[in-house]
């Protein structure tokens, strides 16, 4: 489904983000992918969003090479990935219910379809009270199970979860993931970036270690080892 | 699906026009002074034209004919002066009309009453007054008279004195000031009307500005550029349409008020005289309000809207 091929990321200030990584991702996996600050993590999520190019090497969605997609592709593809981030990344001028409904707005959802799915995977996120707040009335966790809820709505191929519980308290953490893993048992793919020991260890799926720009390690049925 | 689009971009552009009411007023207050300066632009020049207009009205010549030319001979002359494609308007005044108009002048004044009493009979002559379309045309005029030379049936001169010579000076002078007023008038306006567009760029750009993480979060989430673009133009266009009705207000304000401080600085009874000077302002906002509506509105939506629809492209590179 996702196949990243020689994947080098040179910056402009010479500084190595990524080196001639290679791995692919099957549907319906929950990858969990650890490595220190600065391995790497971050600038592979980029990629397949195509907010970020390789320098060599190529990014494929399906047959899709991500580097080569036009404007418009880029947007459809979107569309197609769900994304959380470590700092929400929730638009502060628009409720709740209005985050979520501009998600479905973008792919071109019909007002009805948004009337009814708005509240219903708020319902899933355990958020159904606050549908109306601004996203500054909410605390750190709620505000990641709106990204979660903005992320799913679409019903997405894969989700794409960058140190989502980097923020967050022991609690809401274990909640996020265990949000993530029912996502995963209904059939979504999920990509998510760590370095919590315990968000490892509780996920208990395929693990890629990496260090410096490069996988040190893949494990099918991994462990936190750093 | 193109309606439906169109209906949120619009309805989200309205919603962020309304929640960011803060940011919004600041570029309300820049577009509605950037389009007073318009507006400024549009007074200046209405007034600076009824006042060349004016003065233009004032500058004219003067044929004087001698005092037993025939009044048949004057009107034939009269006919074919006005023939004249410089000629806007030949006026005729016979000598009897001139003396009434002398004695209405100085009824006040006895010594003058009893020195006209002593002449006997009228010693005004008829006079043609002729006024060109173009102050430079004055010369052309009198050269076609002073060659042309009428005469009576007897051969005697018709025209006793072209006043030309006299006023050759200050025809000349206005010929020229007029149009170098015309001309660095507009230059003023473009260069004014080019800071007013800069200013309102700018601040439009720094309100987009503060919303770039937005509009990236927008575009990750799938958003094409229609979506992030649109509400943002719409909100420009609410900016342009407010501050066009407080702009057009203020202009109606300041246009009677403008008029009347003229009339009290001027005094009621000299502004009368010079008829072209009262409500100057008001009667050609009223007259033109179409126009500058038009012109004013327009002004703010297209500022507006072109202003937003340049200033969040750079952003729309996520």
């Amino acid at each position: 489904m996702i196949y990243y091929d020689k994947v080098t990321r040179v910056y402009p200030d010479k500084s190595v983000a990524l080196e001639n990584v290679s791995f692919g991702v099957e549907p319906k996996e929950f990858v969990t992918i650890v490595g220190h600050s600065g391995a790497g993590k971050t600038t592979l999520m980029k990629m397949l969003i195509a907010e970020d190019r390789p320098t060599t090497g190529s990014v494929f969605f399906e047959s899709a090479d991500i580097s080569r997609l036009s404007k418009r592709e880029v947007s459809k593809l979107r569309r197609r990935i769900g994304t959380v981030f470590q700092d929400y990344r929730l638009i502060p001028g628009k409720t709740v219910y209005e985050n979520i409904a501009f998600a479905m707005e973008a792919s071109g959802r019909t007002d009805a379809e948004i009337a009814s799915d708005v509240p219903h995977v708020l319902e899933l996120v355990d958020l159904g009270h606050k549908i109306w707040n601004f996203p500054k009335e909410l605390s750190g966790g709620e505000r990641q199970r709106v990204a979660i809820a903005r992320a799913i709505v679409t019903q997405p191929d894969i989700i794409l979860a960058d140190e989502p519980t980097g923020n967050l308290d022991p609690t809401s953490t274990y909640e996020i993931i265990r949000i993530l893993q029912k996502i995963n048992d209904l059939g979504t793919t999920i990509i998510l970036t760590t370095h919590n020991k315990g968000v490892v260890d509780t996920v208990k799926g395929r693990v890629l270690t990496m260090e410096k720009g490069r996988i040190a390690r893949d494990d099918k049925d991994g462990k936190y080892v750093l | 699906m193109i309606f439906t689009t169109f209906k949120r971009i619009t309805r989200t552009g309205f919603v962020n026009f309304w929640r960011n009411g803060f940011l919004s007023f600041a570029a309300i207050v820049v577009i509605t002074l950037s389009l007073s300066v318009f507006g400024g632009l549009v007074f200046g020049s209405a007034f600076a034209r009824a006042l060349l207009a004016d003065v233009k009205d004032k500058v004219d010549i003067n044929a004087y004919f001698t005092l037993n030319a025939p009044e048949a001979d004057i009107l034939a002359l009269q006919k074919e002066v006005k023939a004249m494609t410089e000629v806007s308007k030949v006026e005729y005044i016979s000598s009897e009309e001139v003396l009434a108009q002398f004695k209405e002048k100085w009824k006040d004044n006895t010594l003058i009453m009893q020195g006209l009493d002593e002449i006997e009979g009228n010693p005004f002559p008829a006079v043609l007054n002729i006024k060109a379309i173009n102050p430079g045309q004055y010369g052309s005029i009198a050269s076609f008279l002073e060659q042309k030379n009428p005469t009576t049936a007897d051969g005697t001169p018709l025209i006793e004195k072209i006043n030309y010579q006299q006023n050759k000076l200050i025809i000349d002078r206005l010929g020229r000031i007029i149009p170098a007023i015309e001309q660095s008038g507009s230059a003023i306006a473009l260069v004014l009307a080019l800071v007013a567009i800069i200013v309102v760029f700018n601040t439009i750009r720094i309100i987009i500005y503060t919303s770039r993480d937005e509009i990236s979060v927008m575009k990750l989430v799938g958003a094409s550029n229609i979506y992030v673009r649109g509400p943002l133009v719409v909100s420009g266009i609410m900016y342009g349409i407010v501050s066009g009705i407080i702009t057009l207000i203020l202009m109606a304000i300041f246009a009677y008020w403008s008029d009347a401080v003229l009339l009290r600085v001027a005094g009621v009874q000299v502004a009368a005289d010079f008829e072209l000077v009262v409500n100057i302002l008001s009667r050609y906002f009223v007259q033109n309000f179409g126009q500058i509506f038009i012109m004013i509105m327009g002004a703010g939506v297209i500022l507006g809207a072109v202003s937003s629809y340049i200033a969040v492209r750079r952003y729309l590179k996520v």
